[in-house]
C-alpha cells in the first residue's frame, strides 16, 4: 500500500483555482499539468451551436461550485472500503475515495512473475515512464470534449497503470472502484491499459459517490490499448449519486487481430457525457461498443462515439440502449468514420430508445462518413415505447402492470449485457438496474 | 476493367451554351441597401414589399455564414462580386411567339414550349432575375388556379399572397433565406381553389445566363381545402468561369385534406452554389411530398422540409442526389411532427462517383405529448469509385410515449458478382455499372411521373459514363 499520511487533514481548494501541487509526482508531470491547465483555460466552453455539444445541456457545465483535493478521515476510510463491493472473484482491485487510492488488493503472485503491473498511476510514471509517457493522453480527444479533457490533464493525481504483457491471460476480471466524497467534490479518474500481443483482460470500473444526494464533479479519461491478437473488455457501471455532473472519455487503440469490447452502464449522475473513441489501426481487428442507460427523473445521458477505421478489414459494431422515463433525456451522437483506403470496413451502429413516459426525450444522431469503397456500414436508430401486446400477454398470465413493464424493460436492456458473456458481471449490472428501477 | 462506355445518345451540354447579355435592367455587382431600393423600384414593389427587401438585408449581413457544420466550401462565395438582379426590362409574355428570339433560342434549345405541347397544364420560364414566358391552359385557367410569376402575384393578389407569404419560411430562417428575401425576383405564385385537382403538372423552368449572377426565385404554392397540384421545376445553366449562384427560397401550403406534389430536377452547372430553402406546411389530413433529384452543381445544401401542423398530416421526401467529381451533394429532409397521427417518410438515395461527396443530413422532431406519430427514414448510400465519399447525419428527436421513429441507412457499392454476372451475359462492364446503379434508385425512380424517370436516367446515365475502368 502506498498511502500518504498526513498530520491533520487537507481542505479541499476551489477546482477553478487551477493545479495544486498536492501530491509529489514527477516534474515533467507537473509542466504537463501547468500547459493542461492553460489549454483547459484558452479553450471555449462548450455551446449547444458546436456539433459535438448539439441538444447538450450545457448549463449544467458549471463548474464553479466545486472543490478538489480534501483528505479522508479513517472512519471514512473504513467506511468506503466496507461499501466497496463489487464482483466476488477478481484477479486486482483497486479503490479510490477523492482520487487518493485506499486500497490495493495485489494481484497473484504468479501474475506478477509473468510481468504484469498493476500498480498506481503516479507509481508508473516513476518505475515505467516510457511506457506511461507512450500512451498517456496519446490520443487526441476529438468528440468534443478537448477542454474537459485538458481539465482533466491538469488536475489527475491518480488513477491505475495495468499492463499486461504478451501471451498473459488474465481469467477473472481487475476492479476498480472511483468514490466522491463530501459535498461538491471533484475527482479526475484514470485508467491506463496496456495489453501486448495476445495478452487477454477484463477491467471493469465502479462509479459511486458516498453521499446519495450531495453535488459532485467527475472528470475522467481512460486510455486502453489492445496490443495485436490481444482481447480487452472494459466494463464501466456509472453509479453516481443524481447530483453529479459527470464526464469521461474513452480511447481505445485497436491494434491488428485484436478485439476491444466495451461496455457502460448509466444509472447514475445529474448529467453524464461518455465519449467513446475506438481507432482500429490493424487489420483484422474488431470493436465492440455497448452501452445501456437508463434515465430516469431529471437525468440527462449524453453519449458521443466514433468508430474510427483507418485500417482495412476491420470491424465494429455499436448497440447502445437507452430506457427513459420522468423528464429524462438521453443523446447519442455517434459516427462511423470509414478512412479513405480503409477498405473492405465491416461497421454496425444501432441506438433505441424505450420511452416510458411522456415527458421523456430521446435524440439520436447517428452519423456516417465514408471515404473509402468496398465498405459495409450499416446504422440504424429506433425510438418507440412498450409494445402494447407483450404487457396484455404478461397481464393475462396474472402479471401486475409495473411488473411486467419492469420485465420488459430489463428484457430489453439485457439483450445488450449478455453480449459481454460474463454472466458474473452481467448480475452484477443487472442488480444495478433492479435498484434503479426500485427508487 | 478497361472497358469503355458507348456513347449515350443524349447531348451532354444540353444546357451548356449561353447567349449574350442584353439586359436593360442590371443592379450591378454587390449588395447594399442601394442594390435593393434599385430592385424595389424597377419592380415597383408595394411598400409592404420593400420593407420586406429591408429586413431581408439587414437579417442577412447579421448571420455568419453556417459553417460550423457545414461545408468550408461556402466561404468561397464572393458576396460582392455577384450581381443580384439582371432582367431585359419588359414583361412575362403570354406567347410564346412575343419572347425575344435570343432567349426563345434559349428554351427552345431546352425544349421548354416542346413539353408544353405535350401535356402540362402550365409552364413559367425564369430567364436570370424575371420570368420571360408564362402561360397556363384555358380549362385549367377556368377552374380558377392562378399561375403566374411571383412579382405579378403579389401585385394582382395581395390578399392571397400576403396572408402566406414569409409565413411558412421566416426571413430570419437562415443566411440565405434572408438574401432571399431581400432580393428574391421571379418564381412562381400559385394558388388552387377548394377541391380543384389539378389534372397535370405545372411547370417551371429557371435558367441561368449570366456570369457571376445570383438568381434568387421565390415560389408560393397555396393549394387551399381538398386541392390538389403537382408543380414540377428544372434548371440549368452554362458554366462560367466564376462561381454562380443560386438561392432559392419556396414555400408550400396545403390547407386541409389538400396535396401538393413538388418535383425538382436540378442540373446546374458544376461551379452553381445551390442554397436553397424549401419548406411545407400540411394542414389536417393534408399531404406535401418532395422529390427532390440533384445532379449538377457544385455544392448543393438543401434539405426539404415539412411541417405538419394538422391531425392525420402527411410528409414524404423522396431524393436522390448524383455526385460526381468536385461535387458535394449536401442534401435530405427535415420532418417536423406538431400534431397527433401525423406520419412522414424520408427515402433518400445517393450515388458518389469519382471523388464526388454525398451528404445525408436530417431532421426529425416529434415533440411532447403527440400520439401516434410515425417517421420511416431510409437512406442508401452506393459508393462507385475508392475516392468517392458519402455521409450521413440524421438527427432524430422524440419525446413521450405513443410514436414510433425509425431510422436506417446503408452504404455499399456495386458488387463485383452482379458486374461479373452481366459481363458474362454480354454487357460490357460500363453497361452493367449503369444498369445496378439505375436497379439501385429504381424503385425510387417508380414513383416519379413518367416524364421525368426517363429523363433522370440518362442523366444517370450520363454521369456514369467513364467512370468505371
Amino acid at each position: 500500500m502506498s498511502l500518504v499520511t498526513h498530520e491533520e487533514l487537507k481542505q479541499p481548494s476551489p477546482l477553478l483555482s487551477g493545479p495544486a501541487e498536492l501530491r509529489e509526482l514527477p516534474e515533467w508531470f507537473h509542466d504537463q499539468q501547468r500547459a493542461a491547465w492553460k489549454q483547459f483555460e484558452s479553450l471555449p466552453k462548450p455551446t449547444r451551436k458546436d456539433q459535438a455539444w448539439r441538444f447538450s445541456n450545457v448549463v449544467l457545465l458549471d463548474l464553479a461550485p466545486f472543490k478538489f483535493g480534501g483528505t479522508l478521515s479513517e472512519e471514512e476510510r473504513t467506511a468506503i472500503l466496507e461499501r466497496s463491493r463489487g464482483l466476488d472473484e477478481v484477479a486486482g482491485r483497486m479503490i479510490f475515495a477523492g482520487d487518493e487510492l485506499i486500497e490495493r488488493d495485489v494481484i497473484s503472485d504468479q501474475l506478477k512473475k509473468r510481468g504484469v503491473i498493476f500498480q498506481s498511476l503516479e507509481r508508473a510514471m516513476v518505475e515505467h515512464t516510457e511506457l506511461f509517457r507512450k500512451h498517456f493522453m496519446s490520443q487526441p480527444t476529438i468528440l468534443g470534449s478537448a477542454k474537459f479533457a485538458a481539465l482533466h490533464q491538469a488536475l489527475v493525481s491518480s488513477g491505475t497503470f495495468l499492463y499486461v504483457p504478451r501471451g498473459v491471460e488474465i481469467e477473472q476480471p481487475i476492479e476498480i472502484f472511483h468514490w466522491l466524497n463530501g459535498e461538491n467534490a471533484s475527482v479526475f479518474p484514470h485508467l491506463l491499459l496496456v495489453t501486448d500481443e495476445l495478452a487477454k483482460v477484463t477491467v471493469i470500473e465502479h462509479f459511486r459517490s458516498v453521499n446519495e444526494h450531495a453535488p459532485g464533479f467527475a472528470c475522467g479519461v481512460n486510455d486502453l490499448v489492445a496490443g495485436p491478437g490481444a482481447k480487452v473488455t472494459y466494463v464501466c457501471a456509472q453509479n453516481w449519486a443524481e447530483n453529479v455532473v459527470a464526464l469521461q472519455m474513452n480511447s481505445t487503440v485497436v491494434d491488428h487481430d485484436a478485439s476491444a469490447m466495451s461496455l457502460n452502464l448509466h444509472v447514475g449522475s445529474r448529467y453524464s457525457r461518455f465519449e467513446s473513441l475506438s481507432r482500429l489501426i490493424g487489420e483484422g481487428g474488431r470493436s465492440d461498443l455497448l452501452a445501456v442507460a437508463v434515465a430516469k427523473h431529471q437525468q440527462e445521458f449524453d453519449a458521443r462515439t466514433l468508430q474510427d477505421h483507418i485500417s482495412p478489414h476491420t470491424a465494429s459494431d455499436l448497440l447502445y440502449k437507452n430506457a427513459l422515463d420522468d423528464r429524462a433525456r438521453t443523446i447519442f451522437g455517434g459516427l462511423i468514420r470509414v478512412e479513405p483506403h480503409a477498405h473492405f470496413t465491416d461497421a454496425y451502429q444501432k441506438v433505441r430508445n424505450l420511452l416510458l413516459s411522456d415527458d421523456a426525450e430521446a435524440n439520436s444522431m447517428p452519423g456516417l462518413e465514408i471515404l473509402a469503397d468496398n465498405v459495409r456500414c450499416t446504422h440504424g436508430a429506433t425510438s418507440g415505447q412498450i409494445d402494447e401486446d407483450e404487457l396484455f400477454y404478461l397481464r393475462t398470465r396474472g402479471i401486475p402492470v409495473s411488473v411486467a413493464q419492469r420485465l420488459i424493460v430489463t428484457g430489453f436492456l439485457d439483450e445488450v449485457i449478455q453480449r459481454l458473456n460474463h454472466p458474473a458481471i452481467a448480475d452484477h449490472l443487472n442488480r444495478l438496474i433492479e435498484e434503479k428501477f426500485a427508487t | 476493367m478497361k472497358t469503355q462506355t458507348k456513347a449515350v445518345d443524349i447531348n451532354r451540354s444540353i444546357g451548356d451554351f449561353f447567349y449574350p447579355e442584353a439586359h436593360v435592367r442590371d443592379a450591378g455587382a454587390g449588395l447594399s441597401e442601394r442594390t435593393i431600393e434599385y430592385i424595389s423600384d424597377v419592380k415597383e414593389d408595394p411598400d409592404w414589399v420593400r420593407e420586406f427587401r429591408r429586413r431581408g438585408l439587414k437579417t442577412f449581413l447579421e448571420k455568419p455564414l453556417p459553417t460550423h457544420w457545414a461545408s468550408k466550401d461556402l466561404e468561397a462565395i464572393d458576396f460582392d462580386k455577384i450581381r443580384y438582379y439582371l432582367a431585359p426590362g419588359t414583361e412575362a409574355k403570354r406567347s410564346w411567339e412575343e419572347v425575344p428570339d435570343d432567349i426563345k433560342r434559349t428554351f427552345e434549345r431546352l425544349g421548354i414550349p416542346e413539353q408544353e405541347r405535350k401535356f402540362l397544364a402550365g409552364v413559367e420560364a425564369q430567364f436570370d432575375s424575371e420570368a420571360v414566358y408564362s402561360n397556363i391552359k384555358k380549362a385549367v385557367g377556368e377552374q380558377g388556379v392562378i399561375f403566374v410569376g411571383s412579382t405579378e402575384g403579389l401585385k394582382n393578389y395581395p390578399e392571397i399572397f400576403r396572408k402566406w407569404f414569409g409565413k411558412v419560411i421566416p426571413i430570419a430562417d437562415n443566411k440565405f433565406s434572408a438574401l432571399n428575401s431581400a432580393v428574391f425576383s421571379g418564381g412562381s405564385f400559385i394558388y388552387v381553389p377548394p377541391g380543384v385537382k389539378v389534372k397535370h403538372p405545372l411547370q417551371a423552368y429557371f435558367r441561368i445566363n449570366a456570369e457571376n449572377f445570383g438568381q434568387f426565385e421565390r415560389t408560393l404554392i397555396i393549394a387551399d381545402e381538398g386541392a390538389e397540384v403537382t408543380y414540377m421545376e428544372g434548371c440549368t445553366a452554362p458554366k462560367f468561369n466564376t462561381p454562380t449562384l443560386h438561392s432559392a427560397v419556396v414555400e408550400l401550403i396545403a390547407l386541409k385534406g389538400a396535396k401538393i406534389q413538388y418535383i425538382t430536377v436540378q442540373n446546374w452547372a458544376s461551379n452553381v452554389f445551390n442554397l436553397v430553402t424549401k419548406r411545407g406546411l400540411a394542414q389536417e389530413n393534408a399531404e406535401v411530398k418532395w422529390i427532390d433529384c440533384n445532379i449538377g452543381s457544385r455544392l448543393t445544401m438543401k434539405y426539404p422540409s415539412v411541417i405538419m401542423k394538422g391531425r392525420k398530416a402527411r410528409g414524404e421526401v423522396l431524393s436522390i442526389a448524383l455526385a460526381n467529381d468536385g461535387q458535394h451533394q449536401d442534401t435530405g429532409a427535415k420532418m417536423i411532427h406538431a400534431a397527433d397521427e401525423t406520419t412522414s417518410n424520408i427515402v433518400s438515395k445517393s450515388i458518389s462517383i469519382g471523388k464526388g461527396r454525398a451528404t445525408y443530413r436530417g431532421l426529425v422532431h416529434v415533440p411532447k405529448h403527440l400520439k401516434h406519430c410515425k417517421n420511416n427514414t431510409e437512406c442508401d448510400a452506393l459508393l462507385i469509385n475508392a475516392t468517392s465519399r458519402t455521409d450521413t447525419y440524421p438527427a432524430i428527436t422524440v419525446r413521450g410515449t405513443g410514436n414510433a421513429v425509425q431510422h436506417e441507412a446503408s452504404v455499399s457499392q456495386v458488387s463485383a458478382e452482379q458486374i461479373f454476372y452481366m459481363q458474362q451475359r454480354g454487357l460490357s462492364e460500363a453497361q452493367a455499372m449503369s444498369l445496378s446503379v439505375n436497379g439501385f434508385v429504381n424503385d425510387l425512380v417508380r414513383q416519379f411521373p413518367m416524364e421525368y424517370s426517363v429523363e433522370l436516367k440518362r442523366l444517370i446515365e450520363l454521369e456514369m459514363e467513364g467512370s468505371v475502368g
